[in-house]
């Protein structure tokens, strides 16, 4: 009741000289309004800017085995054959920051398609869902499916690269190329996704289910055991002219003879668990829960190091970060210094107005009011100048973003935070900038006051 | 119409009585006493008349009377309480209640109605009236004025008479004892000074409201009942102080 009357007071005060009020809240009114339309322009910018960023690989999580050392020689990062595929599976299941898992193994074999014949710089084993950690599309046909990686099939996707090297203007799509000795059908073509960061051709690439490139494509060698990882095995002889791996000094079993009695395998491994986090925000959660995950599966006491080690596009990360604080921190300067020059208006004002309604004061006091009274009305004069300052700002700042948005076609974004704090900023922008007109406002001497010309 | 219902009185017939009181300026090095041990009594239902030539210490006395200034020493006993002690705080609360003022150039708010001037000190009293029953009440007094149908005008919409017209009206909103009216009539002229002064003496007459005039002017000091004039900071005449003088 009496809040509410201070209120109204207030509004009637500010209502007897409308054209002043309205002059005083427009620096609030625009500092406000150009916060908030840089806000949901920024935000709008910086949604795209992540989500390219993240295309470019910025979520993924990098699962290699770690280092094997056997009587004081370690053999370096990979050596260490611990990850199975149901490593991968079971991040997928019980990580709820992971947003997609794909094991991956390497293989190395020359294509041959009618006549041509190329070397890929990547073969790649893995599961239909590898596409969706990379955040990379088909152009054409489709992938293959788990069914496929099941069976063993013998079906890959190619690059736009290893498209352009074997079938020039031909339509890959159905025919089968050659990988080292097996025909793989091409179901698919993947999109263009250009160099990568560290300037590797990434459609020079073909990619199959990891079952068919371990079993099949590099199975056949003696190298089998140690994953895809890197491996000269299963190049054919006839495919290479010119042999450049080191001599073998036992005869290696024929691929028939490896077909007919495949090397005892203990247990499936892969090279690398490709996985992806939800947002650029989980990585750090994900990494913990991975780490858990994988030293319970792997029975890794909590005392041990672990087998595996978890990578993550740090340098990505970094950029990313780094623009956004920077779009932060200078939305936070210009709102800062906004404010300010719109709350020293707001002073400026609030003390002519005190000098101007001295004799009010006065009068005020004579009649009964305390000097807290007179502190409250014109501190709630003050508040509510720039409370009314900061709503027309936020209509003003979001119909600026919503013509920018119609006229320029840049995206924008509604922040509720932005709206929120806005408002909160413009309230206290009011008590900081109001309180010292106020306070000289209520310390007048009423007789003093009420002499006053 | 009915008088309002003042509030209850605490006792007696006494409603103002000074002993020796003294205000002293102190400006800088220089000691400016400017009362100079005042003593003096006003009974509730009187219409008192305080004069004195300028420097003569009268608005000093009219001050410390109002509750606006403190005295250097002295009692100040209002309605039955010593008020010379309070805070200033206290003593707002006591303006508010127990005395009205009107001034020379009656101090209305600019652009803010005759109903809203009248009603503003019902803002600072401690039992909240509520919306409709502070307008009725500032209704009321407005008429009471002749104001009936300027409820809704502005300051600059009237003339000078019915300005201090709402200034009363405004002083009478929490029906205070005692009412004071600082050179009530220095703004108007003559004739319209004559309403104004016979408004005073039928407040004082018809609702028993205590009232001191405060001037210079002998012509407005004649409608009061009894004149106080000070002279020097010292009560020349009029003090009806004769039997306290020993006390």
């Amino acid at each position: 009741m009496r809040i509410y009357k201070v209120f109204r007071t207030a509004l009637h005060a500010l209502r007897r000289n409308v054209m002043r009020s309205v002059l005083t809240t427009l620096g609030i009114i625009i500092g406000i309004a150009a916060v908030i339309a840089m806000m949901e322009i920024g935000n709008g910018v910086s949604t795209m800017n992540s989500r390219a960023i993240a295309s470019l690989g910025a979520n993924n999580l990098m699962v290699r085995p770690g280092s094997a050392a056997t009587g004081g020689f370690n053999y370096g990062a990979g050596s260490n054959m611990a990850l199975t595929p149901q490593d991968a599976d079971a991040i997928l299941r019980d990580c709820p920051m992971i947003r997609a898992a794909a094991p991956v193994v390497g293989a190395s074999a020359q294509a041959i398609y009618a006549g041509k014949n190329y070397n890929p710089q990547t073969i790649t084993g893995t599961t239909p869902m590898y596409l969706d950690v990379r955040d990379w599309p088909l152009d054409e046909g489709a992938c293959f499916t788990d069914q496929d990686v099941r069976s063993l099939a013998k079906v890959c996707i190619i690059g736009h690269t290893i498209q352009q090297e074997l079938f020039g203007n031909e339509d890959p799509l159905g025919k089968e190329l050659r990988l080292g000795s097996v025909n793989l059908r091409i179901v698919g073509i993947l999109s263009r996704k250009g160099a990568s960061t560290f300037g590797s051709d990434q459609d020079d690439v073909i990619i199959a289910p990891w079952t068919t490139v371990k079993f099949r494509v590099s199975g056949s060698s003696s190298s089998s055991s140690s994953g895809g990882g890197g491996g000269g095995g299963g190049i054919n002889s006839l495919s290479n002219p010119y042999p450049t791996s080191t001599l073998q000094l036992y005869p290696s079993p024929s691929q028939m003879q490896a077909a007919d009695m495949p090397a005892p395998i203990r247990f499936v491994t892969v090279s690398q668990i490709l996985t992806a986090a939800v947002s650029a925000e989980d990585i750090t959660p994900a990494i913990n829960e991975m780490t858990d995950l994988l030293r319970e599966r792997h029975r890794i006491h909590p005392e041990q190091p672990e087998d595996f080690t978890i990578r993550d596009m740090t340098e990505l990360m970094n950029t990313l970060t780094s623009v956004q604080t920077l779009f932060g921190r200078l939305l936070l300067i210009v709102a800062a210094i906004s404010l300010v020059v719109g709350g020293v208006g707001i002073m400026n004002i609030m003390l002519v107005s005190v000098t101007e309604r001295t004799r009010e004061i006065g009068l005020r006091m004579a009649v009964g009011a305390r000097s807290r009274d007179i502190l409250r009305q014109f501190l709630v004069e003050a508040v509510l100048l720039c409370l009314s300052g900061g709503i027309i700002g936020i209509c003003l700042g979001r119909g600026a973003s919503a013509l920018v948005r119609y006229f320029a076609n840049w995206p924008t974004q509604a922040s509720i935070p932005a709206i929120v704090i806005s408002v909160i900023v413009s309230a206290s922008v009011g008590i900081v900038f109001g309180f010292y007109p106020a306070w000289k406002a209520s310390r007048l001497d009423p007789i003093e006051a009420l002499r006053y010309e | 119409m009915n008088p309002p219902p003042l509030p209850a009185e605490k006792s007696g017939v006494e409603l103002i009585r000074l002993h020796n009181l003294c205000k002293t300026y102190f400006l800088g090095e220089v000691d400016v006493p400017v009362l100079k041990g005042v003593s003096l009594r006003v009974d509730r239902g009187e219409l008192v008349a305080l004069m004195g030539a300028s420097g003569s210490g009268k608005s000093t006395l009219m001050n410390i009377l109002g509750g606006l200034d403190r005295a250097t020493s002295g009692e100040y006993w209002l309605d039955g309480d010593e008020i010379t002690a309070l805070s200033a705080d206290d003593r707002a609360m006591i303006r508010n209640r127990k005395i009205g003022f009107v001034f020379q150039s009656f101090n209305l708010l600019p652009r803010t109605s005759a109903l809203d001037n009248v009603m503003m000190p019902l803002a600072y009293t401690a039992q909240g009236l509520t919306d409709r029953e502070a307008r009725q009440r500032a209704t009321e007094l407005l008429v009471r004025v002749g104001l009936g149908d300027r409820l809704h005008h502005e300051p600059s919409q009237l003339s000078g008479g019915q300005q201090q017209r709402v200034a009363i009206a405004r002083s009478l909103v929490n029906y205070p004892p005692l009412l004071f009216a600082d050179e009530p009539t220095g703004n108007l002229d003559s004739r319209t000074s004559e309403e104004i002064l016979r408004m005073f003496q039928k407040l004082n007459e018809e609702e028993g409201i205590t009232i001191i005039l405060v001037t210079h002017d002998a012509n407005v000091a004649h409608h009061a009942k009894r004149t106080i004039r000070i002279r020097d900071g010292l009560i020349e005449a009029g003090a009806y102080t004769n039997e306290m003088v020993g006390v």
